[in-house]
């Protein structure tokens, strides 16, 4: 599934300081939908390059950073539980860096 | 899969709810304020409405008057640049606004955001003043950084800024300087003077740095998580804060050295300063019990930026 990742307000530090990735996620095993949280694991792997303390806690995001699912925010869509499409926008922005 | 026509447009309906301010467009965030899920445009226009009654309710302004208006560049004070030039153009407020700078004189760390200022000031039409720790206090933090090391030069840093916008809005014959800080800034701020049992800096101004502040950050962005308004409960915890009457305060004096706002006999810029100068560059720096506490009996946990909030914000008397 081809999606669109951006990474800001110092999270593009974290992946070799690059902004946009456009990317190809597949799902996993049995799954035929691709989650939010499928997609966190799948970044956090796959793209997090160092410090990824600083963009996940746990199984979710790090408090304080925002996610936006095609300009919207993640709490409207499930958060999660939001299963993605096809050319979705996902932008993740730390609001942990100071005004 | 979505379909070849749903794949085509960018931002497609995701839980198709719509915004239940305008009931028209898409909702895009859920207000942490008042759970409400509105849309972008709705967004903008409660914002910057509930400023504007904030700024009237408070007679904050006069016709007339000269405001500065701190700016780092960062999103903060871009965001307060913006709505101080439109609430003053749509409201006829007839304020004379300024952006008011401040270049530490750090290699490469002030470029992009002073780019980011001076797109401001074409963008709204305001006029620029950028000051210079150069300038006000004959170093730069680079010179600074030089002498003492990197790990204590935050103090420097923070406690000079504190004064360079007091200094550069006096420059600019300004009555009033305007900051701009988040919600997360200011409940952070109130539970780390709650917790340092400070009740002298509640009364005050907040003025906060991001350097020290990492655990609280990361407890109030999980306590949001839980309760969306929590950050709001506690700012408005912390206007509430009653102070006994048999509490004894700082008092607020002036430094015998420069007449800036202070507690101590001098002024903390100058206490380093004059560090600096005589080659003592450790002065003024760590806790401060024993030689110093004297002088600066406020600062008793001073370690770093704390410091320079024991600086009362709102007046400008030299």
């Amino acid at each position: 599934m081809q999606l669109t990742l951006e990474f800001g307000g110092g999270l593009e530090l974290l992946c070799d300081s690059i902004k946009i990735h456009n990317v190809n996620v597949e799902p996993q095993g049995e799954e035929k939908k691709i989650t939010v949280r499928h997609l966190l694991s799948w970044v956090r792997t796959n793209l997090i390059k160092e410090r990824p303390e600083m963009f996940m806690k746990g199984d979710t995001v790090r408090p304080g950073v925002l996610v936006l699912i095609n300009d919207c925010d993640w709490e409207l869509s499930g958060q999660l539980e939001t299963v993605l499409e096809e050319k979705d926008v996902v932008v993740f922005i730390s609001t942990l860096h100071g005004g | 899969m979505a379909s070849e026509a749903a794949a085509e447009t960018a931002a497609k309906p995701r839980g198709g709810r719509l915004c239940t301010i305008c009931n028209t467009k898409r909702a895009a965030l859920k207000r942490p304020k008042t759970l409400e899920q509105i849309c972008k445009d709705c967004f903008y226009a409660v914002l910057e409405d509930e400023i504007h009654r904030v700024i009237v309710d408070n007679h904050i302004f006069k016709r007339g008057e000269r405001v500065a208006i701190g700016a780092s560049g960062g999103k903060d004070s871009t965001v307060l640049a913006y709505v101080m030039s439109e609430l003053n153009r749509r409201h006829d407020y007839g304020l004379d606004l300024f952006l008011l700078s401040v270049d530490e004189g750090i290699t490469g760390y002030r470029d992009d955001s002073l780019e980011t200022v001076k797109r401001n000031e074409i963008q709204y039409g305001i006029p620029l003043k950028v000051v210079s720790y150069k300038d006000l206090y004959g170093w730069t933090m680079d010179e600074i950084v030089k002498l003492i090391g990197l790990k204590n030069n935050c103090t420097f840093c923070g406690v000079f800024r504190r004064q360079a916008l007091d200094r550069g809005a006096s420059l600019l014959k300004v009555d009033k300087i305007v900051t701009g800080h988040n919600a997360d800034d200011i409940a952070e701020t109130v539970l780390l003077n709650i917790l340092r049992g400070d009740i002298a800096r509640l009364s005050r101004c907040i003025y906060s740095p991001n350097a020290y502040r990492g655990f609280a950050r990361e407890f109030i962005k999980d306590l949001e998580r839980i309760r969306p308004r929590a950050i709001l409960d506690i700012i408005k915890s912390g206007e509430d804060f009653r102070i006994a009457t048999h509490t004894k305060m700082p008092e607020q004096g002036n430094c015998e050295r420069c007449g800036y706002i202070s507690s101590q006999k001098w002024c903390k810029a100058c206490v380093l300063l004059d560090g600096l100068n005589r080659g003592l560059p450790k002065q003024g720096i760590g806790r401060t019990r024993g030689l110093d506490a004297e002088r600066n009996k406020d600062s008793r946990e001073t370690n770093g930026t704390q410091s320079l909030q024991s600086k009362q914000c709102g007046s400008l008397d030299f």
